[in-house]
């Protein structure tokens, strides 16, 4: 059943140290306010799973939270490299990273078969892949009827997922649309799940097949007005590209990057997110 | 404007474009296919269904996205669906006609590298992944790539097998019990590339206007085999220039910043 509550208190109670969390969005509605918040509350030892960590798994790895991340792209999309995550991987600054790393076919099987309660996905994929050859979760099963080989690999059961949606009605059903992306499995997957929202409305106002998740299926809810920042919010306000852009620059380098974090997140709250989309919003 | 007035990545783009036709079911990578794609789309191909691993069909983007999930690219779809419907439905369904790639690192034979330089274990330069790339590969009908031609992105080995192409040649996708016809056609800012029926190693089949066999094999990592018909591929035309240059010019100004939304 969901709590609403602020983003302080849902992180507190939902994000453990040594837990297994997503932070999922791809490239739309990614919860950055959220991982933000986990990373004032200085979460340790987290395994981290994404199919696109982007920028913020590029903050948390570079903030020395993460032990452990899953995912199939570690990009920052249309610009380059994540600089943090490399270093990690390269130098093992500020820690070392363990990586698990599959194609966005095999995470996007995984989280549904974790959303259907499976223990296992099994799909047409890998063939004369090398990540079959370096990934020890990557196995084969023969079909029973057919006999043709397939790919196989563990479900993914996060303890917690974190994603953000446009809203929220006052009973916590949550509306999602545009670019939905993974968040529905990630949070159906999940034990526990919290969700930020742009603003509770009193009416979804949805049709037959919006995207929905039941207030039963979330653990908590917070708004937080332009908590996908610099992603974006269909409906809301446009994707900041510029900010992807700079990224680039302000990762490249440790000292530069421990200065940026500590005046856009330690010292900063989710209320400053507001702030920072007002010049990107879509007209109503 | 004359004849020579185009840069390399101009008629690059353009001569990727021209591959693509309206019936083509296109699983756009980010980059280089993107505009090609796009183009494509904007000029001969108007029907074209263009599909980036976000969820989106049939999308028409007015400029080109940054990453493959832009709103832009929802906005302008027929639909956007899950992303595991995507890989489940739409790709590993069987129902993408041309899977469009670009390269990091690639061999003779198609095979792409986007994964890492040197050991994957302790790499060298440590590369986004494969994303998409390694199921689109196999389940397209068949893969188009562009890339610039360098020394170090055409190379004899590469470091790692993020996308199969046609492994050490030959039938190396049947034994492995792939079905689908793989990289077809290689397009790069200096010719035209196909695979050898029998070897599947690629061989220019047209040079770029102003282009020498001796650039060609300047810029590539392997012994370079061209066709014994070796064409000049057409300069682009002042329609298909007009329209690229203007869609980047689109694309700057959007990624520029501050919003200047189009009336």
């Amino acid at each position: 059943m969901a709590s609403f509550m602020s983003l302080r208190d849902a992180v507190a109670e939902n994000l453990m140290d040594g837990d297994a969390v997503a932070f999922e969005g791809f490239t739309h509605l990614i919860p950055h306010a959220a991982a933000h918040e986990a990373i004032r509350q200085n979460r340790k030892d987290l395994t981290l799973i994404r199919m696109t960590p982007d920028i913020v798994y590029d903050q948390m790895v570079g903030m020395g939270m993460v032990n452990k991340m899953i995912f199939s792209y570690a990009g920052n999309p249309g610009v380059g490299l994540l600089r943090r995550v490399r270093d990690a991987v390269e130098n093992n600054w500020p820690q070392p990273l363990e990586i698990e790393e599959h194609s966005h076919a095999a995470m996007a099987n995984a989280y549904e078969a974790g959303a259907a309660g499976l223990p296992c996905a099994v799909f047409r994929g890998y063939r004369g892949a090398g990540l079959a050859e370096v990934n020890p979760n990557i196995k084969s099963i023969t079909c029973p009827f057919t006999g043709e080989k397939l790919a196989a690999i563990p479900s993914v059961r996060p303890d917690v997922t974190f994603i953000h949606a446009q809203r929220a009605d006052k009973k916590g059903n949550v509306l999602i649309e545009g670019i939905i992306g993974i968040q529905k499995e990630a949070v159906l997957a999940a034990k526990r799940s919290v969700v930020t929202v742009e603003e509770i409305v009193d009416e979804l106002d949805e049709h037959p097949n919006t995207c929905i998740l039941p207030h039963w299926t979330v653990s908590a809810i917070s708004v937080v007005p332009g908590g996908a920042h610099p992603s974006y919010t269909h409906g809301y306000y446009d994707r900041d590209n510029a900010r992807y852009i700079e990224w680039d620059k302000i990762a490249a380098d440790r000292d530069t990057f421990l200065t940026w974090m500590k005046e856009n997140v330690i010292d900063a709250d989710p209320e400053a997110f507001a702030d920072r989309v007002k010049d990107l919003r879509t007209a109503a | 404007m004359s004849e020579n007035d185009f840069t390399p990545d101009e008629m690059m783009t353009i001569a990727a474009s021209r591959a693509l036709t309206n019936d083509d079911v296109c699983f756009v990578g980010i980059g280089a296919p993107s505009a090609a794609c796009n183009v494509a789309r904007l000029t001969h191909a108007p029907d074209i269904t263009l599909i980036y691993e976000s969820g989106t069909i049939g999308t028409a983007p007015d400029v080109l996205p940054l990453s493959i999930g832009d709103g832009e690219l929802c906005d302008t779809a027929i639909t956007t669906v899950s992303v595991p419907e995507m890989f489940r439905y739409w790709l590993q369904g069987g129902r993408i006609t041309i899977g469009f790639l670009g390269a990091a690192q690639l061999d003779k034979f198609g095979n792409i590298n986007t994964t890492v330089i040197g050991d994957y274990h302790h790499p060298k330069t440590r590369l986004p992944g494969g994303g998409g790339a390694p199921e689109i590969a196999t389940s397209s009908q068949q893969v188009y790539i562009t890339m610039k031609q360098t020394l170090r992105g055409m190379v004899e080995k590469i470091d790692f097998f993020t996308s199969f192409g046609h492994g050490d040649g030959g039938d190396a996708r049947k034994k492995l019990g792939i079905e689908t016809a793989g990289p077809t056609l290689l397009i790069t800012d200096l010719a035209i590339w196909k695979p050898d029926p029998e070897t599947k190693e690629f061989t220019v089949v047209s040079l770029h206007p102003g282009v020498t066999r001796d650039e060609v094999q300047a810029t590539c990592g392997w012994t370079v085999k061209f066709a014994d018909d070796l064409e000049v591929t057409p300069a682009p035309t002042e329609l298909e220039l007009k329209t690229l240059r203007d869609l980047r010019e689109r694309t700057r100004i959007a990624h520029s910043g501050k919003k200047e939304k189009a009336a």
